[in-house]
Formats: structure tokens, sequence, C-alpha cells
């Protein structure tokens, strides 16, 4: 069916599409689950919408209500857009150094943007949307990395669609951010068949965190410790901008116009089929290259263009 | 590399078996070794890497293990790119070639 009552009826249900032509290994497939194509661009969508009705549900959010988020943008795009359409105002505090296409599509849909400062990369917005959160008790704050909604959504939505769509998943390969995605979708898998292998890739921390003070100001989100995280996942890959970029442009090959993370996954899934005799690897592309232009992801020198990265939020 | 006589580094190449692998910082760890972006340690296992960067950088020790003297909770290392938590953790094989990074945790999102 392709006729909808409400755009968030669109949310989830995205396509996995075989990209095996792109995998180092003929023994593996490769499948890429492109949930850019949600209605706010995102995977976000996802947790945003499960966020918000689950708070409905159990009385936690009101009609009119102001929410709170910080977000480096995906998050806060998927709540715009679901607060715009249900009335709700919203807040959400943004590092600095994020594209500027997202603070433009956050304004697209009414957000009030806070902004937070570049070096304390997203654990400062987050630590600056606890301290309003204290400010303002009668706002409603979502709190994404220890939302349980947000791993729910995709325990039930993007896993099961996963297995759905391909039953023959050895390997799931992900990014690691909220650790929603991973922890929702790698522990549905595994309960249908324990033998499938989650594997992580995450940024280097690098710039963001040029503002820690100490290792106590890191963090680890409530979202992977309570899900036992450390448990869930088989390998865990950091991966720089340089090798993201140039997979988000070897992409363009198959069709598929992704951001940064996806190429960090495609990093991940390159090692994975690799490393591994035969199987089926699915990965999740977080967005498309929309937000990314301004970047010259594409279309500039590759060094030029992974050094900036390394000033940029992208996951 | 190996030349450096110290810590672990010093008994160990009298052997001829020493492994020395360069250590990363973050910013955040860089003053607790005389502000250094990479030092080097010897050790054929993680923890041995540990054990000789906590003997040559006291002050650095208590930010790399608990008390308990598992992996800091807000640290990640990682044996190339790869997080040590999934290779072993402590007991993580290291090569001669290896880098270890570490670097503290932080999401995204």
């Amino acid at each position: 069916m392709a006729r909808y009552d409400s755009i968030l009826d669109t949310i989830g249900n995205t396509p996995l599409v075989n990209i095996s032509e792109l995998s180092p290994n003929p023994r593996v497939e490769v499948f890429m689950k492109l949930e850019g194509l949600n209605p706010g661009g995102s995977v976000k969508d996802r947790a945003a919408k499960a966020m918000i009705e689950e708070a409905e549900k159990d009385g936690s959010l009101s009609p009119g209500q102001r929410i709170l988020e910080s977000s480096s943008g995906n998050t806060a795009a998927g709540l715009a857009l679901i607060a715009k359409m249900k009335g709700y105002p919203f807040t959400v505090v943004v590092p600095e150094n994020v594209s500027v296409e997202r603070t433009k599509l956050l304004r697209a849909f009414g957000a009030d943007i806070i902004p937070s400062p570049a070096g304390e990369g997203s654990n400062g917005a987050m630590r600056r949307a606890q301290a309003l959160a204290g400010e303002h008790p009668d706002w409603w704050f979502s709190f994404q990395y220890g939302n349980p909604a947000n791993p729910k959504a995709h325990y039930e939505g993007t896993g099961p669609e996963i297995w759905l769509d391909c039953p023959e998943v050895t390997h799931f390969v992900a990014g690691l951010g909220t650790a929603g995605t991973i922890m929702g979708v790698g522990r549905f898998l595994k309960e249908r068949n324990s033998e499938v292998k989650v594997w992580a890739v995450q940024p280097p921390a690098g710039e963001k965190v040029e503002g820690l003070k100490s290792l106590e100001e890191g963090f680890v989100p409530p979202v992977f410790i309570d899900g036992d995280g450390y448990s869930l996942l088989d390998r865990s890959r950091v991966v720089g901008p340089r090798e993201s970029i140039q997979w988000a442009r070897r992409l363009a090959d198959v069709g598929i116009f992704a951001g940064i993370s996806t190429g960090a996954a495609m990093a991940g899934v390159a090692r994975c089929a690799s490393e591994i005799d035969e199987g089926t690897v699915v990965t999740l592309s977080p967005d498309g290259g929309w937000k990314y232009l301004s970047t010259d992801v594409w279309t500039g020198d590759l060094d030029e263009v992974a050094e900036r990265a390394r000033h940029e939020l992208y996951f | 590399m190996v030349t450096r006589q110290v810590g672990f580094l010093g008994s160990a190449t009298d052997e001829g078996v020493a492994v020395v692998v360069d250590v990363r910082l973050p910013n955040v760890l860089r003053p607790l070794v005389g502000g250094e972006a990479v030092v080097t340690a010897g050790g054929e296992t993680l923890r041995e890497v540990f054990d000789d960067l906590a003997s040559r950088y006291p002050g650095l020790g208590p930010s790399l293990r608990t008390p308990e003297g598992e992996i800091h909770r807000h640290l990640n290392v990682f044996l190339n790119d790869d997080d040590v938590r999934y290779l072993g953790r402590l007991d993580a094989k290291v090569g001669a070639s290896d880098t270890v990074t570490l670097m503290p945790a932080v999401a995204g999102g």
C-alpha cells in the first residue's frame, strides 16, 4: 500500500538493497537498509516517533507541552517534524559544528535551536540539555541516550523488518551513536538466530572531545549499558573520516547517495566481509547525503574534505 | 624505538623479546605523560603494555584501569582500530607494528 493518512505512517518499512558488488569477498553478500528514506531524512525518525508516542501513552507528555532534546541533527529533525505535526513546541541543543543543512532543516520545522560549543561535541550538548531540563521541570526531555523507547523502536521495527527481508543474515554491521539501532536490531536478530554476529563502527573521538576536562566527563549511553551492550556486540571498530568519505563516494557506484556515517558503516562491512569466509552482511544507512552537500564530501579534494570532517559531527 | 632503556623495555630488550608499540593518547590524558601525543610501551599483551605505562607514568595508571584491574569504563582502547573489549580485553595480544589508541568514550546522535 502506498497511500497513507499521515506522514508519520511512512516512518519505517524502508527498503533493503543488495549492494554485493561492493563486497570485497565474492562469497559474502551485502545488503543495505536505506533509512535516509524516512520522512525526516534519517533512521532517527523511528526513535523520535517511538519516544513521543510512548510518552503520550504513559502520560509524561501532555498536549502543548514543550519537548527538549540534544542532538547532532538527525534525532532533532525527527522530533521537530513530529512535534510540528502534533502541536508540541520543541527546543533542541545542537553542537555548533554540525553541517549548515541540519540547522536549516530544523528551522523548517520550527524548532528552537540552542547552539552548544563545538569543542564539547554531542556530550556537551547533552549536558546542556540536562541542565535545561532541571531548570524547566514543565518541559518533557526525551533523552534519547537513556530512553528505552529508542532501542525498542528498533527491536520492534527495524529488527523484524530485516529478519523478514533477509532471514539468511549472518552479520549485522552498524554505527554506534546513541546505541539505539544496534541494541534493538542486534538483540532482535540474536534472539531469532544466536549465530548472528553484531559488529559496531564508531567515529574517532578526536576533535569532538577537546573540551573534555577528564575521562569522567566521557559518556557511555545508558541505552548501551542497560542493554548490556558489551555482551551483545561481537566486534567494534573505529573508522576515521577519510575512510568513511571514500566509502560514501563508492556507494554512488551502486546509486546510493548516503551520509558520512553510512560510509563508516561500509568500511566496517568491508572489514567484516574480508575476515569471514562466507555469509550475508546486513548494514544500515542512517541518512542520505543531502545534509552533507555543503561539506563537499563528493566533490572536494579527499584530503581537504577529510581534514574538515575531523572538525564536524557526522554521527 | 627499542633503544629506550626504561621499565619493561629495558629488561625485555636484554632478552631480545620486547614488543614495542606506539600508544596514542587523547588530549585529556596528555598532561599525564608530559604532554606527548604518542608514547611507546612494551609488552606482549595489553595488560603488559598497561603495566609498563603505569610504571613509567604513575599518574596515568588510574586513568587506564579501575582499582579492580578492569579497563576504565569511560576509556575505549583500540588495538589498531579494533576495540579490545572484543579481542580478549587486557589479554589481547599485541604485535610489533601495532598501535594502541586510547580514546574517551563519547556518544553520537
